[in-house]
Formats: C-alpha cells, structure tokens, sequence
C-alpha cells in the first residue's frame, strides 16, 4: 500500500518586517515534522527567522490555462499607474 | 529578542511577538481609523463618477474609488493580525466608537472637488503615510507600501483635473479656485493637533508606531504644496504663506483647530450623511454576504453526502 507523505509548501521569512515569501516544498507525514524538515532544509544557514508550513492540497491556485482572461481586466486600465498623467515641466514631489 | 530590545535596534514587531497591549491596542485602534478613513473616503469621489465630464475621467475616477476599497481591506488584514475580528471593527465604526479621518466630513460640491481631493487629501494622506512604511509593525509597515504606491496616481490625476480646469475658461478656473479655498484648511488638519497639545505623539514616537510628529509633517506637506500651486496658477487661501529664508520653509497662517474638533465631534457638515450611507450600504448587502455563505454551506452539505 502507499504511505506517500503528503506534500507541504514552506514559506520563510528571512528577516523582521519582510514578509514570508515562498521558497520551495518537500514531504513529510505531519505538520510538525514539517515543520522540522523545512528548517533543515530550507535554512540550513540562517536564511530566515521565521517559517511557514502549508498543505499543498489546501493551496488554491489560478489556472495556468485561463491566464489571459483571468488577468484581462487590468490590461486596459494604464490610467492606474502615475506615469499615465502628464506632469508640468517643474513640479516636484508629485 | 525583548519588545524594547527590538524597538531599540530599530527592528520590526511581527504577529506572534510578545507586544505591550498598550501596543497593541494603539495599533488596532489606528489602523482600524486608516482603515475606516479608506472605505468612508469613497464617498465623496465616489459622488461625482456618475457625474465626471468624460468618459475618461469617470474610468479613472472608478478606478480610484476602487483602489480606496483596496487599501481599507489591505488595512483590515492588518489589524486582524493583531487578533481582532473584521466584522467587529466594522461594528465599532457602524456604532461611533471608533472614527475615521475628519477630511471626509466635508461635501464634494463641484466636479474641481475631485481634483483638490486628490491633489490636496491625497497629498496630504502621502506625506503622513511615507514614513508608516517603517512603522514598527511588520503588517502594517509592509500594508502601506503597497497603499503609498497606489497613492502617487491619486496625486497626480487630480493635480491635472485642477491642472485642466484653471487653464481653462473663466469659469473654470473658478471652479478650481473655489474648491482649493474649501479644501487648504482642512487638508492642513489632517495632520492633526498641533504638538504640544498631540498627548499620544510621544508615545507612539517611543514605539516607533509615528516617525515624525504632527507639525512637521504640516510644515513639509506646505513645502511641497505651495511650489504646486504657483505652477497651477491657483492661490492657497492664506495671506500669511511666505518663503522664510532664515527658516528655510515657508510659513503660514494659524489654524483655527477649533473646526477639527467640531468635526471631529460629529459636527462637521457631512458626518451623519457619511455614517447613514455606510451603515445603509453595509445592512442593504447583508442578504449578498448571506447568500454566499448559505451557497457555501450547501455545497459542503452536497459533499457531503457525495462522499
């Protein structure tokens, strides 16, 4: 029978005020054993002060496939961004 | 490392740190006001979209409205890292115990208002928000660098609708005129009391939560505005604004913070209209937030019963 360990994805948050970004995944049969695994394998040289673990499976993700439509609706609004707007010669701290 | 260790070393508090709960309930109550100011603040812009002069201004102006909804749920995230619910928060405010920014009590009256919101508010709202990105509090610091980024087109599509309004026709600049006479005062006052009467500043200059106090943030938004007006051919509405030398900033008149407390007592000229329409707005989409939980739990009772 298959007693594959489920899959986790680990975060780490290598300095204070920095937000935990992710680094990577790796198996393990529970959350405190992957826990301990992500810490050995992932910061092995103090790569981060805090750390994340997420079940894989509780992940949900936009699908690669409908990229384009699911994205679209930012794709005509350059107004959104300040280099839209004309800004007279000379103005400063706009 | 100790809170006071860390706030020495000019470190950052993250969530499951140990904090002083006087800490932590100034940070709530903060961040639950910035939040409030940011959903409450689509109020008065979000008066003139259906009213904007082109179809381009009117999808900017949306465009806008829809970044404050943003930045109040950026800001909502944050606090509920210090442990409060969403849902209380928006109780708090619903029932006056906690409050919003005062700017948002005056009406919008012309279409120029937009633009003096955004040049002014906004601008005012940016200098007092630069420095939060170093605020002590990792999700709140990390919460306005997205916001400040956001801002700097807030800033720049109303410095050119008032920009297009005062080179326009007489009327026009007018128009532009009044609303810059209407909103000066009061965006000056959202820097709040002046310092020696500010009792909480030292404090939350202590934690680290403020990094500059209230004056001088009024003194380097005026810097920065008044160079702005002279190239919008617009006047400030203050005789007493003048370049000083020695002090290198201009000064300026005093304010009347007699208004900001009438305002902020709930007897500035739009505070129960703000209160009765978000109060409305969030009773008549109850029955939307109950069907989705209602899909929601019907879907996992079909699962259920699948399985």
């Amino acid at each position: 029978m298959s007693t594959a360990w489920p899959l986790w994805e680990v975060f780490v948050r290598s300095r204070r005020g920095l937000s935990h970004t992710h680094v990577g995944s790796l198996h393990a049969p529970d959350a405190e054993l992957a826990l301990r695994n992500a810490r050995d394998v992932y910061t092995r040289r103090q790569e981060g002060v805090s750390l994340w673990v997420v079940p894989s499976s509780e992940i949900v993700a936009s699908d690669p496939g409908e990229r384009d439509a699911f994205f679209d609706p930012a794709d005509d609004k350059v107004y959104r961004h300040p280099t839209f707007y004309d800004v007279p010669e000379g103005v400063e701290h706009l | 490392m100790s809170f006071d260790d860390l706030l020495a070393d000019d470190g950052r508090v993250e969530p499951r740190d140990e904090m002083p709960d006087a800490y932590r309930r100034t940070l709530i109550r903060q961040i639950a006001q910035h939040a409030h100011s940011e959903i409450i603040g689509m109020q008065p812009e979000g008066n003139w979209i259906s009213r904007a002069p082109s179809l381009r201004r009117k999808a900017i102006l949306m465009a806008k409205v829809q970044d404050e909804a943003g930045h109040g749920l950026y800001l909502y995230a944050a606090a509920e890292t210090l442990g409060v619910e969403r849902a209380d928060l928006l109780d708090q405010l619903h029932t006056g115990r906690q409050k919003y920014s005062s700017i948002f009590n005056y009406p919008t009256l012309s279409w120029a208002d937009v633009g003096a919101i955004g040049w002014l508010v906004d601008g005012a709202a940016i200098v007092n928000q630069v420095p939060l990105c170093r605020c002590s509090y990792g999700p709140y610091a990390r919460a306005m660098v997205r916001v400040c980024k956001e801002e700097s087109f807030h800033q720049r599509q109303g410095f050119e609708i008032l920009h297009t309004l005062a080179h326009g026709t007489p009327e026009q600049h007018a128009m532009a005129q009044d609303a810059v006479d209407r909103y000066w005062w009061p965006s000056l006052m959202m820097f709040g009391p002046p310092d020696d009467s500010s009792p909480n500043s030292a404090q939350s200059m202590a934690w680290g939560i403020k990094r500059f106090s209230n004056d001088d943030l009024r003194r380097r938004f005026v810097d920065m505005t008044v160079p702005q007006a002279e190239i919008l051919g617009l006047t400030l509405p203050d005789p007493d604004i003048r370049w000083s030398e020695e002090r290198g900033h201009y000064d300026f008149g005093p304010i009347d913070f007699t208004e900001l407390g009438e305002v902020i007592a709930g007897n500035g000229p739009c505070n129960r209209d703000r209160m009765a329409h978000r109060v409305g707005a969030h009773e008549a989409g109850a029955w939307v937030r109950d069907a989705a939980t209602a899909y929601e739990a019907k879907r996992a009772a079909r699962a259920e019963g699948a399985a």
